[in-house]
């Protein structure tokens, strides 16, 4: 590593003055698990290096159905936690997929949202939930929905001074949920990821639905083609089968030097059918 | 500047530079050479620590960040100046062969079993799928462990 400045403020506003004071020559550290690598290959070379995990930014809230979720929050967390498990357990099966197990000993939720890895699983779990990411700087503080979040491969609205403070999402302990994915070895990131979450009224008809992918373009992929397809319908094979295809058919996703566009996209189809198969299967118990 | 941490029960400060990660205060600076240098980019598991009780990539973490965080390495689980129980299966069963995936095989499998004691094989593979052995096949190493847990149940 190229040698740097290292400061470890322990007030989230001491942080954001000095995030203030240095700007682009800063990175942010949070768990490490890019930031670490990007500095060994030097393809980033900043001045300053701001270790940001004395700050208290770790604590996971239930209130009135919704969810706070500090940035600190670390991906071994995201597993085991029982409330998350009871509120909103996509987020354990998400996290499960993550990297290595050392990767989610340090790796933290905030990390991966402001890292934008666009085959990422929590980005995509985010931009699924409709989750809103709190946002700071010096001068005050945004909310910033996750689908709004993302504007491309590792780029975000984040400006300079700023940074990821937590997220809120919905409670969702009555939906069915299912994470599935493809990617070349275990601990990889992901050539296609689907999240999906189906809430069923009594009738056992779709009264709620909440698609995205991971990997299949710059940034996570909402699936709206999907959701519609599956709204006010009971879902039986076939119309998961097709909400599957339509949101497949919207897709375009990148080649690159081991997979076809063409090939991701048909794995996105049939990972999406049975992300949504399982996620009905889990709402219906 | 000084990094403070517990490396194997024994609190240590030492001076540091503040772009040294831990496996380079492990090696270079203390001498503490059962963790490996491999990836250096947290893929391989041959630098595997346990901080806090967590398997971690010693290349992965800087050093000056430990605030005071507990670090064991390979050399934490001698007991009396003999070998740890799961490094004698390890022995027993062929699990070593070039031995340099093997301080973090051994680091990876004793954080899971206190977290899951009594694994299948199937849970075994999982637990060590982060970790990259490029002699064995894996096969003797999960064998190795698969006696340790019978052993122990």
């Amino acid at each position: 590593m190229h040698p740097f400045e290292y400061a470890a403020p322990e007030t989230l506003d001491d942080a954001l003055s000095l995030l203030r004071e240095h700007g682009d020559e800063a990175k942010v550290l949070s768990g490490g698990q890019s930031l670490i690598p990007i500095l060994h290959y030097r393809l980033a070379r900043p001045r300053v290096v701001i270790d940001i995990n004395a700050l208290p930014l770790g604590d996971i809230a239930v209130r009135d159905g919704r969810i706070g979720i500090g940035a600190l929050v670390r991906y071994h967390r995201l597993e085991e936690s029982a409330e998350l498990a009871r509120h909103c357990p996509v987020l354990a099966e998400a996290a499960r997929l993550i990297g290595n197990v050392r990767v989610r000993t340090l790796g933290t939720l905030g990390g991966s949202l402001a890292h934008a890895d666009p085959a990422a699983e929590l980005p995509a779990v985010m931009t699924a939930l409709d989750a809103r990411l709190g946002v700071a700087s010096a001068s005050g503080r945004r909310t910033v929905a996750a689908r709004d979040f993302f504007t491309g491969p590792l780029t975000t609205v984040l400006a300079a001074d700023e940074i990821v403070t937590g997220v809120e999402v919905p409670a969702m302990s009555a939906h069915g949920w299912a994470v599935e994915e493809l990617s070349r070895r275990a601990g990889d990131f992901a050539i296609v990821a689907v999240v999906a979450l189906i809430g069923l009224d009594r009738r056992g008809h779709v009264d709620d639905a909440r698609v995205a992918f991971g990997g299949v373009g710059d940034r996570p992929v909402h699936a709206g083609a999907a959701e519609d397809a599956l709204r006010g319908r009971e879902p039986t094979a076939e119309v998961l089968a097709r909400a599957a295809q339509a949101a497949r058919d919207t897709l375009a996703p990148p080649t690159d030097a081991f997979v076809s566009g063409a090939y991701r996209r048909h794995v996105a189809g049939v990972l999406c059918r049975r992300a949504l198969t399982r996620a009905v299967e889990r709402a219906r118990r | 500047m000084i990094a403070r941490l517990v490396l194997n029960g024994r609190p240590r400060e030492v001076d540091v530079r503040p772009n040294q990660t831990l496996l380079e205060l492990l090696r270079d600076t203390l001498g503490i050479f059962d963790v490996k240098e491999g990836c250096d980019e947290g893929v391989c598991g041959v630098c595997t620590v346990l901080l806090d009780g967590r398997p971690a990539s010693s290349c992965l973490v800087l050093a000056a960040g430990l605030r005071g965080r507990a670090v064991l390495t390979l050399r934490g689980l001698e007991r009396d100046g003999g070998l740890h129980p799961l490094q004698e299966a390890f022995i027993r069963h062929g699990a070593v062969q070039c031995g340099f995936c093997t301080p973090g095989m051994l680091l990876t499998t004793l954080a899971f079993l206190e977290r899951e004691p009594h694994p299948d094989r199937e849970a075994i593979r999982a637990a060590l799928e982060g970790n990259l052995c490029r002699c064995t096949g894996y096969t003797k190493i999960v064998d190795a462990v698969e006696a340790y847990v019978r052993a122990h149940d």
